[in-house]
């Protein structure tokens, strides 16, 4: 064949490397797919099974408080009320939020609004130094000073949603703190001059212009600092006292949908009840954080500016 | 009270807030190391631990964690590599890239125990991998994938189009553009963000509890073949980290210097996240001047 015919019909080299790369980046992507669904699959079709094989009942699980899968209860079906775990989950959470915000949003008001660079610098890499400490370790630090320190001042063991409300407290403050301020910093400049244009203080500025404006961003920065909370396991699991019981108040020992995890998978065989059951706690997991990324995006389109 | 004299004390408030948050950091991180520093000596972090006697170290557990690292780290760059460069370079504006986004957005805010649960159930079940190295390193890699992504993505993102178009004016195929240009300069905040993930996979402990599992077997550091079961190389040994130790011991450890070891251990664990966190930022600006002209 003509030499000059064959080098235009053929592909270049340009055309072959373009292929290669194509094939290597959508491949990675689709293999990150692949592991989240897949990773939805398998907890979805164990955590359901403990309805379909094993016949206990939707209602039971959410409403009622007896724990004890492997169990039957009067009706002849496993007793795995989930109540007491689910409780746990969401007061320890609201708690930690509850501490955590005023804080995140005062520490990122003086990082945007107050301090100079140099200060906004290095309240950056206490955020991150406290991001970067692992969570057995805060886990560690409740042992020894957030239980002593709760059953002193407050009575009771020490154990409970309290202490692990405050340890989660210090874990969440960072995640919130950081994303109010990109939140903050988001804020048009023109806003705050014209504010003080106005003659309002900087208080003024900041409460009725600069936080309104930013209020989407830092309800998400809490969504956020939440879907942390709920889902950290170690840390929790060293300070509530994991009792399957129902919290009677904040001071008594209780436990969370990942303590219960962490603690059982490791004590109950594959495929019975008993295992069954937890990955129904792992499932409830797992959905809540789809609702918490969920609501993070319906914020994002009823807030945006 | 009038306006001026409110915004006096909002303000301070804010500060006073700010302040306060400094000395939970300063008292967190004085605590662990005012506690733990003293246990640290050679013997303990060349030493096995013990369960029953006092006087264990952690020889096994560090070795274990770098090791888990560097695998996890190998596994987990070339995907979140490809992944990066076609978010960035490739991917089309339509509902699929939305839809893929969307799940990295979700992996990324999976809480760790359900990664390792996961990891559980498919390899050390399913694949009968039993409790080993490699299903560990393969659960830190689902739990590290996401935010290695988008941190290649952002990196990515930060060059200017005009190297891109230079590129290709040149004749270059966009592959090799991304690869010879484009890379190289964004390579800093790459090295950036593997480095700070890599402080977070050496503190994970929830992900690894149930796929590296929570033993340390004997390791023989003098048999470097990876297939013998004692070799450190050996990826299908259990093996306990750093992290999953302090946890274990304070959960059940009967030891009678629990208290120090976990101590010890705490502070060596915040000490290799701190070192990883100061190097990450000079790591970065070494490399940005030596692989771009911005520092000849």
């Amino acid at each position: 064949m003509d030499p000059i015919k064959e080098k235009i019909q053929s592909k270049s080299k340009e055309t072959r490397q373009e292929l290669t790369g194509k094939v290597l980046s959508y491949s990675a992507m689709l293999l990150i797919l692949l592991v989240v669904l897949s990773i939805f699959v398998f907890v979805a079709s164990k955590g359901v099974a403990t309805f379909t094989q094993n016949h206990a009942s939707l209602k039971d699980f959410f409403f009622t408080t007896d724990w004890s899968p492997t169990a039957k209860g009067k009706d002849g079906r496993p007793l795995v009320g989930a109540l007491p775990m689910i409780a746990g989950s969401f007061g320890v959470t609201f708690l930690a939020v509850l501490f955590a915000t005023p804080f995140a949003v005062g520490t990122a008001l003086y990082m945007t609004e107050i301090a100079s660079k140099r200060g906004r610098n290095f309240l950056q890499s206490v955020t991150e130094l406290l991001v970067g400490i692992p969570s057995v370790v805060y886990g560690f630090i409740g042992l020894n000073v957030v239980v002593p320190f709760v059953r002193s001042h407050f009575g009771g063991s020490g154990y409970g949603i309290l202490s692990g409300a405050f340890v989660l407290f210090v874990m969440v403050l960072p995640t919130v703190t950081s994303l109010t301020v990109d939140s903050l910093r988001a804020v048009p400049g023109y806003y705050k001059s014209a504010s003080l244009a106005l003659g309002a203080t900087e208080w003024q500025t900041i409460y009725k212009v600069i936080l309104r404006a930013a209020l989407p961003g830092i309800l998400t920065a809490i969504i956020f600092g939440m879907a942390r909370a709920f889902g950290e396991a170690l840390a929790v699991q060293m300070v509530i006292g994991n009792a399957t019981l129902m919290p009677k108040g904040l001071l008594s020992a209780s436990s969370t949908l990942t303590s219960v995890l962490t603690m059982g998978i490791g004590n109950t065989v594959m495929g019975t009840v008993g295992n069954n059951a937890l990955w129904s706690l792992a499932l409830v997991l797992l959905l809540m954080s789809l609702v918490f990324n969920l609501l993070v995006k319906w914020i994002g389109r009823k807030g945006r500016f | 009270m009038n306006p001026k004299t409110i915004n006096k004390f909002a303000l301070n408030t804010i500060k006073v807030i700010a302040g306060l948050v400094v000395i939970i950091l300063a008292f967190l991180i004085g605590r662990i190391l005012i506690q733990g520093v003293p246990h640290i000596s050679w013997h303990f972090l060349t030493s096995p631990s013990q369960e029953f006697v006092s006087g264990g170290g952690i020889s096994y557990q560090l070795f274990n964690s770098f090791y888990l690292l560097v695998l996890t780290l190998l596994i987990s760059f070339p995907i979140s590599l490809g992944a990066g460069i076609f978010l960035s370079e490739y991917a089309p504006k339509n509902w699929l890239t939305e839809i893929l986004r969307m799940s990295i957005e979700i992996l990324s805010s999976l809480p760790s125990v359900v990664v390792g649960l996961f990891g559980f159930l498919l390899f050390v079940v399913q694949f009968k991998l039993g409790f080993s190295i490699i299903a560990g390193a393969i659960a830190l890699t689902f739990f590290n994938l996401p935010l290695l992504t988008s941190n290649v993505e952002q990196a990515l993102n930060s060059v200017s189009d005009l190297q891109r178009e230079a590129g290709m004016a040149l004749g270059l195929s966009k592959w090799r553009t991304v690869i010879k240009v484009i890379i190289p300069e964004a390579l800093p905040g790459i090295v950036t963000g593997i480095v700070l993930g890599a402080g977070r996979v050496f503190g994970e402990a929830a992900a690894l509890i149930y796929t590296a599992g929570q033993s340390a077997s004997t390791i023989d550091f003098t048999n470097w073949n990876p297939f013998n079961a004692a070799s450190p190389l050996n990826w299908s040994r259990p093996a306990e980290t750093l992290a999953v130790h302090i946890w274990k011991i304070n959960s059940e450890g009967i030891m009678p210097d629990a208290a120090a070891v976990s101590a010890g251990t705490s502070a060596v664990l915040i000490i290799v996240v701190l070192i990883f966190n100061l190097s990450a930022r000079y790591l970065g600006n070494k490399l940005y001047r030596k692989f771009t002209a911005a520092g000849k």
